[in-house]
């Protein structure tokens, strides 16, 4: 066996060696090293900044512990944390699971399972393609005047009620994209099984579609819930805190839904803006803050976007096998 | 089958044929249901349109009330961004978008499609089974990170000693930090274009003795051009609606003289609406200044919609030709 894979190998390379009159060709290798390159410095740099933070970081778990943790914004780099801003961005996260997640499953659904193709349906289409386009920051707009003026009595104004209602519709897009794309992967014959005995079209899709699909659906919802953890820019037309925030105590949930919020990236980019002076205490500066601050964050977004696209790889893999 | 008695073999009355009822009206619920779901999509839009515009007429017919039209764009002899004063020179942060999408651009195009054609061409599947997956779980880095990254990494230790820039913060940090944050998004589209050519093109290159660097550049890289043009616009789009970059590293707070320069501070149209929705805690609602958030936004929203419209085109056309 090794004998013919070396006669092999040894044979393409006589052949190339008389294709190419045995010349390397060089032009050809650094035209791959640049490409490579390329590839390298994008991924570099990102780990390299990376690296950067949770170098920063790690002086802050040591010495503010789970503090940092528990604590509430403030202007004494000695004792702010990062409660609140844990907390805003659960609640976010809640309302992206249930609002966005049932929405987007059924008209991804609906898209590949029921829709005809009709002028409506390519409008619909074409309409969720540009949603998906549309800059965060434009989401934000939509929040302030509808949600935050229009619904202020459900709202509360500028609340997380606000903020979590305007994320769900923001990710909205990419879990109908890639609900319907792993539908449509569904093979033909698992539909034409449950509706051959008998099972209506939802039957069918209820039973046998989705759950085939569902690696995939599950994938297209945790991108979207880390994509929504992350964004900032609608946050601050909603109008979280950026600077203190006290909370006050023996309030309802309710009440503290309805009222003033703040959310992890606000966190950051308030952080971003702070004057870098030292605590006394503890030595620690509101970059140092900063910095723990993103590791927290990232370790979420981050590792839901990893668990996503393993899954999917996983699941691509699987189903080719 | 109520009605397949033995008695009566071979007769089959309406009601067989009708199904069972109760079966029927949920599959008719569930249309209807899952209908609306794709539907509201539409109500989105709807809604995004009507108040981005209609809050930017209140500002129009503010402005022209004020002091006319003609406002948008200064003619003064230091024209700017100064929305507290009642000063909106629209070129101002027009400008500072267009230089920091097409810094953003010259980084992340050549980056992009370098790493897209060296994981489609070059790279064996066991590389690439690693190499993309890193490059996907990158992009999910949030925005508001690089805009940390830039204001406190790439401003004050590289791009100002490198440039020389007079101040840490410039719309040239803005660019290259938006660079990086698109190129991810580049390369996947661009490698999706380059997957879609297919195999037969390549191999017949080969077949006539081309090396693969110039299969790649005289073959592949035509063929998948109006693909890697889609990328280059979805990048551009990106970067046109990026917002925490552009509001922390830019270094302009909410005002901003007309500038070309890129090393010079100034303002993006997201930056700009950011900065103004932040010191709105006062004025809330009824200021001209504010109003002018929306008016930003719209201008905004058409940009980007249009870029999207024309990538989407592209990218239907070449689905429809392999």
């Amino acid at each position: 066996m090794a004998l013919t894979l070396n006669a092999q190998r040894s044979s393409a390379e006589a052949v190339r060696a008389s294709l190419t009159g045995g010349k390397r060709d060089v032009r050809g290798m650094l035209f791959m090293a640049a490409l490579l390159a390329c590839l390298l410095l994008a991924m570099l740099t990102l780990i390299v900044l990376l690296w950067d933070v949770v170098a920063q970081a790690i002086p802050v778990f040591d010495k503010r512990g789970t503090s940092f943790l528990t604590g509430e914004l403030g202007s004494n780099p000695d004792k702010v944390g990062v409660s609140q801003g844990i907390w805003g961005s659960l609640m976010i996260a809640l309302f992206v699971v249930v609002i966005a997640f049932p929405v987007g499953i059924a008209a991804g659904v609906y898209l590949q399972e029921y829709a005809k193709p009709t002028k409506l349906t390519r409008f619909i289409q074409l309409n969720i393609r540009n949603l998906a386009g549309v800059p965060s920051v434009v989401y934000g707009i939509l929040g302030l005047i509808v949600f935050v003026q229009g619904l202020e009595w459900v709202t509360g104004g500028r609340s997380v009620i606000a903020a979590g209602i305007t994320l769900a519709l923001l990710v909205l897009p990419i879990i109908i994209i890639t609900t319907a794309e792993s539908v449509r992967a569904v093979p033909a014959g698992i539909r034409e099984a449950g509706m051959g005995v008998g099972a209506t079209r939802w039957e069918t899709t209820r039973d046998h579609v989705l759950p085939y699909a569902a690696p995939g659906v599950l994938t297209g919802t945790m991108l979207a819930t880390a994509r929504a953890l992350g964004e900032a820019a609608p946050l601050l037309l909603i109008g979280a805190i950026t600077g203190r925030l006290a909370s006050a105590p023996g309030q309802s949930i309710v009440e503290r839904m309805q009222g003033k919020f703040t959310a992890m990236p606000i966190v950051i980019y308030g952080w971003s803006n702070e004057v870098n002076k030292p605590g006394k205490k503890t030595g620690l500066t509101f970059e140092d803050l900063n910095a723990a601050a993103i590791v927290v964050l990232l370790a979420v977004v981050l590792l839901l976007n990893a668990l996503a696209i393993v899954m999917r790889n996983r699941f691509e893999k699987g189903r080719q096998g | 089958m109520s009605s397949l008695t033995p008695a009566n073999p071979l007769v089959l009355t309406i009601g067989d044929l009708q199904g069972n009822l109760r079966r029927l009206r949920k599959e008719r619920f569930m249309h209807v249901l899952l209908f609306g779901s794709a539907a509201l999509s539409i109500g989105i839009s709807i809604l995004i349109v009507f108040t981005l515009f209609r809050e930017a007429w209140v500002f129009l017919s503010g402005l022209i009330e004020q002091s006319g039209l003609g406002a948008l764009i200064d003619g003064g002899a230091r024209p700017g961004w100064y929305p507290r004063d009642g000063r909106f020179d629209l070129p101002t942060i027009v400008l500072g978008t267009i230089i920091v999408s097409g810094i953003s651009v010259v980084v992340a195009a050549p980056l992009g499609l370098g790493a897209a054609i060296y994981l489609s061409e070059y790279a064996k599947p066991r590389t690439r089974s690693w190499l993309k997956p890193i490059l996907e779980v990158l992009a999910g880095v949030p925005s508001v990170v690089f805009g940390f990254f830039a204001l406190r990494v790439l401003g004050p230790d590289l791009i100002q000693p490198l440039f020389g820039t007079r101040t840490p913060t410039s719309l040239l940090v803005t660019g290259v930090a938006i660079g990086i944050l698109v190129t991810p998004l580049m390369a996947s589209i661009s490698e999706d274009a380059l997957g879609a050519v297919p195999r037969a093109l390549r191999e017949a290159s080969f077949g006539i003795g081309a090396r693969r660097s110039t299969t790649v550049v005289k073959v592949v890289l035509p063929a998948a051009v109006s693909g890697i043009v889609a990328a280059l616009i979805v990048s551009v789009s990106r970067a046109i609606g990026e917002t925490m970059v552009a509001a922390l590293a830019s270094g302009a707070l909410g005002q901003a003289p007309r500038t070309v320069n890129p090393t010079d501070t100034g303002l993006t149209m997201t930056a700009a609406m950011a900065q103004l929705a932040q010191g709105s805690d006062q004025v809330v609602g009824d200021t001209l200044a504010f109003q002018s958030l929306f008016f930003v936004g719209a201008v905004l929203f058409l940009m980007t919609l249009a870029l999207n419209l024309v990538a989407d085109r592209i990218v239907e056309r070449v689905r429809n030709q392999y």
